[in-house]
């Protein structure tokens, strides 16, 4: 059970933390699942969250995603997530399947939906992420994704790793490695649900 | 070669590509996300953006030449252009697929070549500037030097 698989890998990674990660000691290993039909953005993407998360696992479609996540016609709710996924990010406009409809498969399946569910999107569609957000996305973030947004996406991790193993999370925080960028004097505007562009 | 002197030139290039529109803050972002353990970050993206233009100009062209034109086939392939080239700063690539997707929605297949032969060659122009670019930081990493940043 989902519940089960949160508590026992966060309690496993924080013991293991220092020998397999080259994040700050006590960080419990997070799986970040990217999916985006673009390569360049799939490229992009996964150097961003490296740079807050330990594993990503990147792909080009969301039937791929499916897989990964063990919801793929045929598999059993018990099998979900396996690969022990921690958050999905996911492009919205994709061919054959949208990251909409992903995020709707996503939450009706017992197992995977205490996952959050980040949606990008390079067009700003009032109606399309109010949808999003209704359906359970914890995000919509406009393209391009910057390192800002990636580093804010580690407190729905926290959130959903702390509520699945109850462990208090007033004193724990995600340390997040600190990347080349500089610190900006003024933080971007951010409504929660919403990337807003300056 | 002065390592001074390729690091002057470097500055110089990278603030006219700012100043002239042909990069935007995109493009300094991938920058930032270059360290020692990814030195390579945003050659390999630049790679990339390349090799996909270059698809997606064909198909595009290929498109246009249909007829009559699936203006939405036409409209998909742009919106993929218009995604990467800002993902990678590609500023002004950028602007000119915003322009192609309103000769889209129009079913103006004028306005569609058009947009076409410019957004080619846009991308002739950003394609040989980045490509001196990223000569100028392997001559600078070669010489022991550091690439400087954009502040």
């Amino acid at each position: 059970m989902a519940r089960t698989n949160y508590s026992r890998t966060l309690e496993t990674n924080l013991q293991n933390a220092s020998q397999h990660s080259s994040h700050a000691p006590g960080t419990p290993e997070i799986h970040v699942l990217a999916v985006d039909d673009s390569i360049i953005d799939r490229k992009v993407i996964e150097r961003l969250l490296k740079t807050s998360f330990y594993k990503v696992t990147s792909v080009d479609s969301a039937l791929r995603a499916l897989e990964v996540l063990g919801i793929e016609d045929g598999h059993s709710p018990s099998t979900a997530n396996n690969f022990e996924v921690n958050m999905i990010i996911t492009d919205y406009c994709m061919p054959e399947m949208t990251g909409y409809d992903l995020l709707k498969k996503v939450k009706e399946n017992a197992g995977l939906k205490e996952i959050p569910v980040v949606i990008m999107s390079s067009e700003n569609v009032p109606t399309r992420i109010e949808r999003c957000l209704e359906e359970g996305a914890k995000e919509f973030i406009i393209k391009p994704v910057q390192l800002e947004d990636v580093k804010r996406l580690g407190e729905h991790i926290m959130n959903a790793m702390n509520k699945n193993s109850g462990v208090a999370c007033s004193k724990r925080k995600l340390e997040l490695e600190d990347c080349q960028s500089r610190k900006s004097a003024n933080r971007r505007p951010h409504i929660r649900g919403l990337r807003v562009i300056a | 070669m002065d390592v001074a002197k390729l690091q002057r030139q470097h500055v110089d290039l990278t603030h006219a590509l700012f100043k002239e529109g042909f990069l935007d803050d995109q493009f300094t972002q991938l920058q930032q996300l270059q360290d020692s353990t990814n030195p390579d970050f945003v050659a390999e993206v630049v790679a990339l953006f390349f090799e996909d233009t270059d698809r997606l100009l064909s198909e595009l062209t290929r498109a246009l030449e249909q007829d009559p034109v699936d203006y939405k086939k036409v409209d998909a392939y742009v919106h993929q252009f218009k995604g990467s080239s800002s993902s990678i700063g590609a500023h002004r690539v950028k602007v000119v697929c915003i322009t192609f997707r309103t000769c889209c929605d129009e079913g103006n297949r004028q306005g569609c070549w058009q947009a076409l032969q410019q957004v080619k060659h846009e991308f002739i122009l950003i394609k040989s500037r980045l490509e001196v670019l990223l000569q100028l930081e392997q001559q600078i990493l070669a010489a022991g030097g550091e690439i400087p940043f954009m502040e």
